[in-house]
């Protein structure tokens, strides 16, 4: 896997946002001094006149956006995950979810990945957080290439909607021709009989490697991509929990409100089936390299490939 | 209109509060009453609205930061023609559209959903850059509690504004001096406001926000105001025109019962007839 390309899906995000601002005047991208991390910074290079910066105070900034969505602007807020979700939580929920207004928030550096600079930066509530938003779309793409697409649809997309992305360079996946993103569906990616892991973002990839690892011995796994927790997939979960009956959700989230809950809600009311849900387990995280913490929270194939093989004996 | 006119005005706009509330049998006319005079005016003389056209793209906009005080926005929306005055009395009922606090998914001429305090003035400074942005010469108000000053987005916002030189954008900040708990300046005091507003670079006015010549005054110099936003500080009397509710914290948020409500109206009632006889 050394020759795969990788990039972190904030890069994505800040690409993305330039090609679409080349299409759209009415794109406005707004940050909270962190234009350099989320990777806004090639849109203001871009389109200086279109990049707001709002200071350290992200609850305005959502405010911001919700006012400048009411005059046919479309904005983009970007900031940390545990700033556009955590802190500005009731912001979103009220000035933005509230009127259903037209705001895209990009949320990066989520999850434990963000690495060295550890719990208190690590948002691993989000996804529980926006999706409990009525109206809200919830979209945690795997790679560059989903990324791009979501931003895309996100704009395309007529009301709010929460994009969640990484600062850790992640294998890019989805590179084929035959590649479409649709909001709110599913995609699988390898077929398998005995049971189905269900991921999510960079969790992704590390489920198809932990899916190899079973077939040597002898587990064959349907893996599939969840990149909309919010509306989920309920058709495709359910067709896999018919289809393998047995279920495993892996996300770099707390297991607590996040994909494995999504999951979970939707099989136990239409087609009662196990699930295990792999995620953080009701911790914070802490500081270190991102692929270290992603193994040693047992996020990584490693980590995904011993606890399915665990339950599946 | 005429100073006579706004007057009258102001004071149907008054007994829809209270009829709205009564009927509700809860909301908040203490911090609807002190701000009549100020919705009166924008409504009614400052804007630029259509209640024909209320989503019109180049319209003045007004945000009710202090959003529980909808009572008042509701009654001068209704009296400006936006929706049947009689509506006032689902204010607060199970299937009305006209919600607690302000709906504007629901509510023709509500530009900005608002209610939990500190975020009104941050969609408003939105509105104000979006103007901005699309060379649009619309004009963006936004009136505040002096209790909900406390809230530290608002401050944020102000200072958003006012680096951003946003001079299509006038704060109003309805100083009745009460919130829930008591005085503000006993609760947790937000003075001075001016000098505030003043160092996150505002043009400050202060005025009588009960007396409507102050009140012309004021958006008069804030609309000449080039280079930077304006700040009005309107010195108000909480639950002005009900006997019983003026400078009584008890009424910020509590329905008068029916004994209460055919006080306050007859006052209200009085108060008309003065003016016609004028």
């Amino acid at each position: 896997m050394s020759e795969v390309k990788k990039v972190a899906t904030r890069d994505s995000y800040g690409n993305a946002l330039v090609e679409l601002g080349k299409e759209h005047e009415n794109l406005l991208v707004l940050d909270a001094d962190l234009a350099a991390a989320t990777k806004t910074g090639v849109f203001k290079k871009e389109f200086p006149e279109r990049h707001i910066d709002c200071g350290i105070a992200e609850a305005n900034m959502t405010g911001i956006a919700a006012g400048l969505s009411t005059t046919g602007f479309v904005p983009f807020v970007s900031t940390f995950a545990m700033f556009a979700a955590g802190r500005s939580f009731e912001q979103v929920r009220n000035s933005i979810g509230y009127p259903h207004l037209n705001v895209k928030i990009g949320a990066t550096h989520a999850g434990i990945s963000v690495g060295e600079d550890g719990a208190s930066h690590q948002c691993n509530e989000d996804i529980a957080l926006m999706r409990s938003i009525p109206g809200m779309v919830v979209i945690n793409p795997s790679d560059d290439v989903e990324a791009k697409a979501a931003v895309k649809a996100a704009y395309e997309h007529e009301g709010p909607v929460y994009l969640r992305f990484g600062r850790l360079a992640v294998p890019v996946i989805n590179d084929n021709a035959d590649y479409k993103f649709e909001i709110g569906k599913g995609v699988e990616l390898r077929d398998g009989k005995d049971c189905t892991i269900i991921a999510t973002g960079l969790c992704v990839c590390e489920a198809l490697e932990a899916a190899e690892k079973l077939a040597a011995d002898g587990i064959d796994a349907q893996v599939i991509n969840i990149h909309t927790i919010k509306p989920l997939d309920e058709e495709l979960v359910i067709a896999a929990a018919k289809k393998t009956g047995r279920i495993f959700t892996v996300e770099e989230h707390s297991i607590i409100g996040g994909l494995g809950a999504a999951v979970s809600e939707c099989l136990s009311e239409n087609c009662p089936t196990k699930v295990t849900r792999i995620g953080m387990n009701d911790v914070f995280g802490e500081s270190g390299p991102a692929k270290e913490l992603l193994h040693k929270y047992k996020l990584d194939a490693d980590g995904i490939y011993e606890r399915i093989a665990a339950e599946m004996k | 209109m005429n100073k006579l006119e706004l007057q009258k005005t102001a004071v149907e706009v008054r007994k829809g509060i209270i009829e709205g509330v009564h009927s509700a049998k809860a909301g908040h006319p203490g911090g609807s009453l002190s701000a009549a005079d100020i919705f009166t005016y924008l409504y009614f003389e400052e804007m630029n609205i259509d209640p024909k056209n209320p989503k019109s793209p180049d319209r003045d906009r007004f945000v009710l930061s202090k959003g529980h005080t909808a009572p008042g926005l509701y009654s001068v929306l209704a009296n400006r023609g936006y929706f049947p005055v009689e509506d006032l009395l689902t204010l607060r009922h199970t299937g009305s559209y006209l919600q607690g606090h302000p709906d504007m998914k629901h509510i023709p001429g509500v530009d900005m959903s608002s209610g939990s305090l500190g975020q009104g003035l941050s969609a408003a400074c939105g509105m104000a850059l979006g103007a901005k942005q699309a060379k649009k010469d619309f004009r963006v108000y936004a009136l505040c509690g002096d209790g909900e000053i406390q809230e530290g987005q608002i401050w944020e916002a102000a200072m958003f504004a006012g680096f951003r030189k946003l001079d299509n954008l006038c704060v109003i900040v309805d100083n009745n001096n009460l919130q829930i708990d008591g005085p503000i300046d006993e609760v947790c005091s937000p003075y001075p406001i001016d000098k505030k507003f003043e160092a996150f670079n505002f043009h400050v006015i202060n005025i009588d926000g009960n007396d409507f010549d102050q009140i012309k005054a004021a958006f008069d110099e804030a609309k000449a105001t080039k280079g930077m936003p304006t700040a009005i500080i309107a010195h108000t009397v909480k639950g002005k025109g009900v006997s019983f509710m003026e400078n009584n914290v008890g009424w910020h948020g509590k329905a008068p019962n029916d004994e209460e409500f055919a006080i306050a109206m007859e006052d209200l009632r009085k108060a008309g007839e003065a003016l016609c006889q004028k």
